[in-house]
């Protein structure tokens, strides 16, 4: 029998679990947590420079590997600092736990010193919460913090962890639970034979199908699963922004992905459809656009863990409950032997979306001129042939994001790395941060925007402490492109706020804390600056390229209008 | 329509600010609530009624499921239940009003529980229909104040709501 102070606990509580890394911040109420973390050497502490950084950097890391990140901070701004990093693991259903330093049991409701009711902050945008009532209850309820963060439909799970319940002085019994129970909790795994057996007699005598696939695919880790099934069937397939990468991209059956500024082709397939087969995807509005002009020909099959996630916003005619891979791999042993019935229809279909592919191809946007400045695009395209396709991918939020999800071509899942639901700007840097200290041989590439840049621009410091050899691309087009673009489109072009004065000289800021920037403004300069850039994996490399600022991302779905009701350039709609 | 949720809820500090933040932020309706322990000391007893189409309340009851601290919930009004509320009504009892207050408690099978020489406080139980009727019947007289528990429900017959 041990006997273990309730940091000890913490501390040894991790290296069991297996994690390797945890990302925080320092301050009163952890104190007694960082001297455990001080006193051993399995678990390595990550200091950032903002505890935002530190979520979403666990968020990068739990979205390449799969596995929970974990975060420490302390209580009051610490904590309310991670809200929004919590937020944002929350909308995308990554797992994470954050670890909260609280004040002192005794203080607790006496507005102390650094005190937030950080359970009650968090509340709805957690999976589950739990405070610590006695440090004999660490192992489990950190256990079982794992257990609700990783499995189901994952989320973040917030600890809150008293001051005195880490005291040095108070020891106890520390066992490591391999397992536990929550009579509540029991998330479901096989899906209902009866509804898949019905889903698959629809897929076959399907005419027109489409598979639409999202983020569960990736967390669900089915993918192979998927491209299996979709390979058999012969249908054409879209994904999500979050389901990016969970069937090959350059594949023929690969239509892009959908909604919003996804591809022509693939919210026109959806618009058409007689079946769609929607698994780990929530049919968000993002993708959906008007929910009552929503695919008006279309019988859908919707897959999902989350129960709550179908007929949420529209209603599936078979509802199967169930872990993607599962419910997939017991579709493909119904389908094994069996030909869609209408094979005449499925050619019929392919011709129409070939012929939808054709209209656009070579369309997509219009590359620059010699002497005119870069088009986002085109450095997207750029940077997927420097990195061969292969890189790990993350993106901050707007214009930049867009055009990285559609001008970069992933092959694998778990590599396009973004803030999804919550469009978190300031996401990109620190996920990188936290992907590249997990995988070290990949190259990881930050796009980012000079808004979203400098909202998290301060982790060039925890970068430099442990360097961290992320390559950054500043698609600099000196405005909040996706604000200046909405304001173009609905606002008669008046750019309230959208535009960026007073730039900082990004190549100096860099050269400060002792990176390499290199300054890109026209096409000759691009080609060199990636190969420098690219040159040593290791190295943290900032690009600085100046693009158009009046470039627009397109294909962009009409306000309230269909799949279908798209503009597809400043002067084109459907 | 009108909906009768039970909820079984672990008894655990905070579980309860879950299930009420859930329909705030979800945008769901609360029309009454009550909550209190059950025979298991590790267990509450929620009841929720709630105002919505199918579809809201299919949202509902799936949300509330995906609570860790809901242990099992049951929609009583899709099948035969009884429903009971509480009231306690103070009304103004000054000369032939005492009366007419006295007989119209009767009437409802309210009991008086409380008397001062100008109040009586009578003390009503039925379904939530039945108290609004009796608020109304005594609204003309005078009502001074009314403190309702909410309503409480159970499944008719065998059917039971436990772990």
């Amino acid at each position: 029998m041990e006997l273990l102070s309730g940091a000890d606990m913490i501390a040894r509580f991790l290296k069991d679990e297996g994690v390797e890394r945890i990302y925080g911040y320092p301050g009163g109420a952890a104190l007694h947590i960082y001297d455990a973390l001080f006193r051993q050497d399995s678990v390595q502490h990550i200091l950032v420079r903002h505890e935002q950084a530190a979520t979403h950097a666990a968020d990068g890391y739990a979205r390449a590997s799969g596995k929970p990140g974990v975060v420490l901070v302390t209580s009051g701004p610490g904590a309310t600092n991670a809200v929004t990093g919590i937020a944002t693991a929350y909308m995308d259903s990554i797992p994470m736990v954050v670890l909260c330093g609280q004040v002192a049991s005794h203080l607790i409701g006496e507005d102390a010193f650094q005190e937030t009711d950080i359970v009650g902050v968090t509340r709805p945008v957690v999976k589950h919460s739990f405070s610590i009532r006695h440090p004999s209850e660490i192992p489990e309820v950190l256990k079982k913090a794992f257990y609700l963060a990783s499995t189901g439909r994952p989320g973040p799970v917030v600890v809150d962890i008293p001051k005195d319940m880490t005291a040095p002085t108070e020891r106890y019994e520390y066992v490591y639970p391999k397992k536990v129970k929550i009579r509540s909790y029991n998330p479901v795994t096989r899906g209902h034979s009866g509804q898949i057996k019905k889903a698959v007699d629809m897929m076959l005598k399907a005419r027109r199908p489409v598979f639409y696939t999202g983020g569960g695919i990736v967390t669900g880790r089915a993918s192979e699963a998927l491209t299996d099934l979709v390979q058999r069937l012969g249908f054409p397939i879209t994904t999500t922004l979050m389901g990016i990468g969970g069937y090959p991209q350059g594949d023929r059956q690969s239509l892009g992905w959908l909604g919003m500024h996804g591809s022509y082709e693939a919210n026109m397939a959806m618009h058409h459809a007689d079946l769609i087969v929607a698994i780990g995807a929530r049919f968000d509005d993002r993708v959906t656009n008007n929910t009552s002009k929503f695919c008006p020909t279309a019988k859908i099959v919707h897959v999902d863990i989350d129960p709550s996630s179908i007929s949420k916003t529209v209603r599936a005619d078979v509802p199967i409950v169930g872990a993607a891979g599962s419910v997939i791999n017991e579709m493909i042993s119904l389908v094994q032997d069996r030909e869609p019935a209408n094979p005449e229809a499925l050619g019929e279909w392919w011709k129409s979306i070939d012929g939808w592919r054709a209209e656009r191809k070579g369309r997509l946007y219009e590359p620059s001129k010699p002497g005119e400045a870069l088009k986002p695009q085109e450095v997207i395209e750029a940077v997927y042939r420097a990195t061969r396709g292969e890189a790990f991918v993350t993106t901050d939020v707007g214009q930049h994001q867009m055009f990285a999800a559609q001008y970069y071509k992933f092959a694998k899942p778990n590599r396009f790395i973004t803030s999804g639901g919550l469009g978190t700007m300031g996401f990109g840097f620190p996920a990188a941060m936290g992907v590249k200290l997990s995988y070290p041989q990949d190259d990881v590439v930050c796009f980012t925007g000079e808004g979203s840049f400098q909202m998290m621009m301060q982790e060039l410091s925890t970068c430099k402490q442990f360097d961290v050899g992320v390559k950054i691309v500043n698609l600099n087009n000196q405005s909040l492109g996706m604000v200046r673009q909405w304001q173009d489109l609905n606002y008669k072009s008046r750019h309230a706020h959208s535009y960026m004065e007073s730039l900082p000289d990004f190549a100096k800021l860099i050269e400060a804390y002792g990176f390499t920037a290199i300054k890109v403004t026209t096409h000759e300069e691009l080609a060199p600056a990636l190969e420098r850039a690219f040159a040593d994996t290791n190295e943290l490399v900032f690009l600085d390229i100046y693009v158009d600022p009046f470039e627009h991302v397109y294909p962009m779905q009409v306000p309230l209008g269909s799949m279908r009701d798209m503009l597809l350039s400043k002067t084109e709609r459907t | 329509m009108r909906h009768i949720i039970s909820i079984l809820l672990e008894n655990e500090p905070g579980a309860l600010s879950r299930v009420v933040g859930l329909f705030s932020q979800r945008n769901f309706n609360i029309e009454t609530l009550n909550v209190a322990p059950t025979e298991d000391p590790s267990l509450s007893r929620l009841t929720v009624t709630t105002v919505g189409d199918d579809r809201v309340i299919e949202q509902i009851t799936k949300h509330l499921n995906k609570l860790i601290d809901v242990v099992k919930l049951v929609d009583l009004t899709e099948g035969n239940h009884i429903e009971r509320e509480l009231m306690l009504v103070k009304v103004k009892a000054l000369g032939a009003a005492r009366d007419e207050v006295k007989r119209t408690a009767d009437i409802f099978r309210a009991q008086i529980v409380d008397v001062t020489p100008s109040v009586y406080t009578v003390q009503i139980t039925g379904d939530a229909g039945k108290l609004d009727a009796f608020i109304q019947a005594m609204a003309p007289i005078g009502i001074l104040e009314v403190a309702r528990t909410g309503v409480s429900g159970i499944a008719r017959g065998d059917k039971l709501l436990t772990l």
